[in-house]
């Protein structure tokens, strides 16, 4: 069995201040994983990144990275890693093609060879045509790409992003996730922290949820989602209800004349629910979650985590 | 990819990175030096070194040649760095280099390399200059270049450390403001410091770039207030605890990590 891509045991970290950001994390994010690291803010999600891309100090644990320690050899673990920050880290007055071709010679890679790859990545991203606008000049998207595309340029085995897609539109995001699927698919080992919980569900095979610097969740995607309790759904009718249908086994509510809102129990299906209204004469026209999956058990996991009903 | 070939190409990196930022902001970086000299030269070399007569045996324009030089480059050196290495923090693209597998001597080889570079260039448009007021002699090619270069490293890595610890621009300029221009000035670049009395004799003895001033007046003009051997002792002490103290601030993560 092959090593895992990242390995944490026992890791602390305490700031100056006294803050303990990590009280002793323990994790291990298979290769090939696809994998999403959530919490609030302030959990320790950064915290973390920083210490296994050696940004943050770590006061105790250890971490390995494809099975080399990060405290005997950091620089072979460097080697396996690409960081996407989540702030837009750049020399705002370079031009993008320096940006990543410097970041290839930071990691060794020749210059020539590096302006091939930096071509090939750029083409991926859509930035070749922009490759001698200084950075200072690109919009918020094309900054968010130019930043996965340095962190491309040494081609890593771990790929960690941090927030990738905020601030992006919809369209870009979009074509972000296929391009971190593909590569994903191609082998690269991706962890994800993203406050978009629909983004970690629809790409991610694993997650962890960590907060107050501890990780209080630690699953298969599949398997966290189906310990949902309890479904709810938004229903758009076919025409104007005067008051919520009576169904056995549903919680109904009316939201206004054609919008209804239907809880539904894991022990039911919504063959069920939609037979009752059928046989009501009731159509509906169109169906969606009211609140993405994994977002319900995120509250609910953080709300417990600080003693609140869930 | 060979370790040695990996720090290489990982230190040209830096260093052509370096120079194409201090190229690509020329007028910013190179003219400033060169009509500011032009202007010293001007008033202290033809109008008032008219009326001065010789120093050490030289026309006074000869004679503040070699310091006119080395100002520039000591300056230049310093500057390069501190402003470069602190942009990089205060933009939080050094970012890219402490998560890279590159060591912490090639990070400041990288940069001190920068700041040597761009003295270099600014020595030699300021001779340029010089050149259009004195026939400049050269009496010992070996020490000139030795100097030069050994005072360029020393400044650049003094650079570094400033970066290191400035919070804000403000922090950038004020070592070279309130301590590296009036050593400068004292230093001898415009007297031999056998002018002054006993007492502010043994107090200038104190000013390292004294010893840079004047092993590299040896070089050009054959005449030096301090023993050559002497000159060359300081540099290379300042020189190993710089650089000492550099990489232990990188090491410690000291101004970058958290």
């Amino acid at each position: 069995m092959s090593d895992p891509a990242l390995s944490i045991s026992a890791l602390r970290k305490v700031y100056a201040g006294g803050f303990e950001a990590l009280r002793g994390i323990d994790l291990d994010v298979p290769e090939g994983d696809f994998f999403a690291l959530l919490g609030p803010n302030g959990a320790g999600k950064s915290t973390t990144i920083g210490i296994v891309t050696s940004l943050v100090t770590k006061t105790s644990g250890r971490v390995r990275v494809f099975g080399t320690d990060l405290d005997r050899d950091p620089e072979t673990v460097k080697s396996h890693i690409g960081l996407v920050p989540q702030e837009f880290n750049f020399n705002q007055f370079e031009p993008v093609v320096e940006v990543v071709v410097n970041q290839a010679g930071y990691y060794g890679v020749p210059r020539r060879q590096a302006y091939g790859r930096a071509r090939q990545v750029l083409e991926q991203l859509d930035l070749w045509d922009r490759r001698d606008t200084v950075v200072r000049q690109l919009s918020g998207g094309m900054k968010r790409r130019l930043m996965i595309a340095r962190a491309l340029m040494h081609r890593p085995r771990l790929l960690i992003l941090d927030e990738p897609t905020a601030g992006v539109d919809i369209e870009i995001r979009r074509s972000m996730w296929d391009f971190l699927s593909e590569i994903n698919r191609q082998g690269t080992t991706i962890i994800l922290t993203t406050h978009y919980l629909e983004e970690a569900e629809s790409l991610c095979r694993h997650i962890a949820i960590i907060n107050g610097g501890e990780i209080v969740e630690r699953a298969a995607m599949r398997q966290l989602l189906r310990q949902l309790q309890l479904e709810t759904f938004v229903l758009t009718v076919g025409g104007p209800l005067a008051g919520a249908p009576q169904i056995p086994g549903y919680a109904v509510q009316l939201l206004d004349e054609d919008t209804l809102e239907v809880s539904i129990p894991r022990e039911q299906s919504i063959n069920g629910l939609f037979a009752a209204l059928t046989a009501q004469g009731i159509q509906v026209v169109s169906l969606r979650n009211k609140q993405n999956r994994l977002e319900q058990l995120f509250i609910g996991l953080v709300q417990n985590r600080r003693g609140a009903p869930a | 990819m060979r370790r040695r070939q990996r720090y290489w190409n990982a230190f040209r990196t830096i260093l052509t990175k370096e120079v194409l930022r201090f190229t690509r902001i020329w007028m910013q970086t190179i003219l400033p030096p060169a009509i500011t000299t032009a202007l010293y030269f001007i008033i202290f070399g033809t109008l008032i070194g008219g009326q001065i007569g010789e120093m050490d045996g030289f026309p006074y324009i000869d004679f503040i040649v070699p310091g006119l030089i080395l100002m520039s480059v000591i300056a230049n050196s310093y500057a390069n760095v501190v402003s470069s290495f602190y942009s990089s923090k205060f933009q939080h693209y050094v970012e890219e280099l402490l998560i890279a597998p590159v060591p912490n001597w090639i990070i400041l080889a990288g940069f001190v390399a920068g700041g040597v570079a761009r003295g270099l260039v600014v020595g030699i448009v300021v001779t340029g200059v010089s050149l259009l007021f004195t026939d400049l002699q050269i009496h010992s090619y070996a020490v000139t270049l030795l100097v030069f270069t050994l005072t360029s490293v020393l400044f650049a890595t003094a650079g570094f450390i400033n970066a290191v610890f400035a919070n804000s621009f403000d922090d950038i300029s004020i070592i070279p403001t309130f301590v590296l221009t009036p050593l400068t000035y004292l230093g001898g670049v415009f007297y031999s410091i056998r002018l002054l009395p006993e007492f502010w004799q043994q107090v200038s003895l104190a000013n390292p770039v004294l010893y840079m001033i004047n092993a590299f007046r040896y070089g050009l003009l054959g005449v030096t207030d301090i023993p050559l051997w002497m000159a060359f002792g300081i540099i290379l002490v300042f020189i190993v605890g710089l650089l000492a103290y550099s990489l232990w601030l990188l090491q410690r993560g000291v101004g970058i990590k958290t």
